[in-house]
């Protein structure tokens, strides 16, 4: 009974808490007001360079405690667009991007990174894939994003480019669930990120696509309208686009906008 | 109906108790009236007739359908196996044997996978030795939900065979029936509501399987692309088609409810 009323009391304060916050954010949005808890929903495929710069970011600040929701970029511009509590959002693709914005979560998104695309195969390379067109081969097991998702998206445009036919055994939610049946030997390649290819380190080895045939994902960040730490959120969006932020996320791999 | 009994008290609830029931209630109708509500009713036949969507649901009922099977060949004699048999161990081995029913089905879909994926520990001498492999086949749609599925059914018939009256097998043995044909003829009998029950709800638990699905079979429409895969992927960018499919999967569950309304639900049936 006695940790019900806690609870109860903790809710409260907690919503109360919300309240004063964003009304107060209102108040003063120009700014020195750099603190508390910020929710990044962020592309998969940003998931070790941002978790990196988030680390940076609350160092940077003390007092600010950045929270990451990693995932396929459509599926958190839709979680968006139904309420949920993002502040930052930052996308593999403009379209998704674009789709936020048409719901008024968001204004003025700015591109800060290109990724191309790689394949990933297990560090044995047991289907001996050395080239895009051995993706075509019957009985090369190929794993890429769906459709819906940016990387599958861009997987799609470098067959288109290659003028392949690649009937891939599955399509995995996210760029990281691709890396993951590479990683596991479940399939003998992937089409992901270049970036994802040197997160993985030794436990997948790239395969470069030539630049003739190879797609180019853009990455836009904005901070959200709703955010109820609109200082903080325009913060570390400044702190991604900062010489900072560049230097982190060219480490791992990403190309400039 | 024995239930008469029962009225009296059931019709004076006290406040306390009326409350948080009513609370209870709303909030497990809420979300389906929600579904319902906002259905786009008029897009319907078209996104039900999408060949996509069909392919997922006939994916679905004959994935289910066949998990049902495989579970009931080899989860009914386990289950007799874990009611009768008396050695030190067997209620551990019965633990063990449905723990899948706690588990969080993704953590089933990896372990399937580190067993018998490609490169699993029995998964590799299936692909050396035969060059069978289940991920991102129909057959490994079939082995995650089966994992899921079959405790729901081990452990309902399991709870019968413990019940079931042992006289009338006494009595079949004495009259020179084999151990076999008394299972035949007369245990098999004794429990087949059970059988029933267990199996429905085998088969609903296999229909409605995500985690280890796509954790283990992967997503690819028409192979492994069940009903369940294909409204999480399609809320992502065509809602009203993920709220269409939500409705097929609830009217189903609605109907499997119905056809077990006597045998499972009845108040006081023990799990």
């Amino acid at each position: 009974m006695r940790a019900t009323a806690a609870l109860i009391t903790a809710l409260a304060f907690t919503v109360a808490g919300c309240r004063g916050s964003s009304s107060g954010g209102g108040g003063s949005s120009s700014g020195d007001n750099i603190t508390g808890t910020i929710n990044v929903f962020a592309a998969s495929s940003l998931t070790e360079s941002f978790t990196t710069l988030g680390k940076q970011f609350e160092h940077d600040h003390p007092g600010t405690k950045v929270v990451f929701n990693f995932g396929p970029s459509s599926g958190l511009s839709e979680q968006i667009t139904q309420g949920a509590p993002a502040d930052v959002f930052a996308s593999a693709s403009t379209s998704s991007m674009d789709d936020v914005v048409g719901a008024g979560d968001a204004s003025n998104p700015t591109d800060f990174a290109k990724n191309n695309m790689e394949i990933a195969v297990p560090p044995a390379n047991p289907g001996h894939v050395t080239s895009v067109s051995d993706l075509a081969k019957s009985g090369t097991k190929v794993a890429v994003c769906q459709a819906e998702v940016p990387c599958g998206v861009a997987a799609a445009q470098v067959f288109t480019n290659a003028k392949l036919t690649v009937k891939p055994v599955t399509e995995e939610v996210d760029v990281k669930s691709v890396l993951a049946k590479v990683q596991l030997g479940e399939v003998d390649a992937g089409v992901v990120y270049v970036t994802d290819v040197r997160a993985a380190g030794d436990k997948v080895k790239g395969i470069t696509i030539p630049a003739s045939v190879n797609a180019t994902a853009t990455y836009p960040i904005a901070a959200l309208s709703h955010s109820s730490h609109s200082a903080t959120a325009q913060a570390f969006v400044d702190y991604v686009l900062s010489s900072a932020g560049t230097s982190v996320l060219s480490a791992a791999g990403f190309l400039g906008p | 109906m024995a239930e008469r009994r029962g009225d009296i008290n059931r019709r004076l609830l006290p406040w306390p108790l009326a409350v948080p029931a009513a609370v209870g209630v709303a909030f497990l109708l809420l979300p389906l009236i929600g579904l319902i509500v906002r259905a786009p009713w008029s897009a319907l036949p078209s996104i039900l007739t999408d060949r996509d969507v069909l392919a997922a649901l006939r994916l679905s009922l004959i994935s289910a359908t066949i998990a049902t099977g495989v579970s009931m060949a080899v989860g009914v004699p386990l289950a007799w196996a874990l009611a009768r048999v008396r050695v030190k161990g067997i209620s551990a081995l019965r633990a063990l044997v449905t723990l899948p029913l706690v588990l969080p089905p993704v953590v089933g879909g990896v372990a399937l996978l580190l067993a018998l994926g490609r490169r699993g520990l029995v998964g590799q001498y299936l692909d050396q030795w035969f060059g069978i492999t289940f991920p991102f086949t129909t057959a490994g749609v079939v082995l995650a939900e089966t994992f899921v599925a079959m405790p729901f059914l081990i452990i309902t018939v399991e709870g019968a065979f413990r019940s079931a009256d042992r006289g009338l097998e006494e009595a079949a043995t004495t009259l020179g029936a084999s151990r076999l044909t008394v299972f035949r003829r007369v245990t098999l009998p004794l429990v087949a509501p059970s059988l029933v029950a267990g199996g429905v709800l085998c088969w609903a638990r296999a229909l409605g399987e995500f985690g280890a699905t796509i954790t283990f079979a992967g997503n690819f429409p028409g192979v492994t692309q069940t009903m369940p895969l294909k409204v999480y992927l399609a809320l992502e960018t065509n809602p009203d088609g993920a709220v269409a499919l939500s409705l097929v999967l609830l009217a189903v569950s609605v109907l499997v409810l119905a056809g077990l309304r006597d045998r499972w639900l009845r108040p006081g049936t023990p799990l």
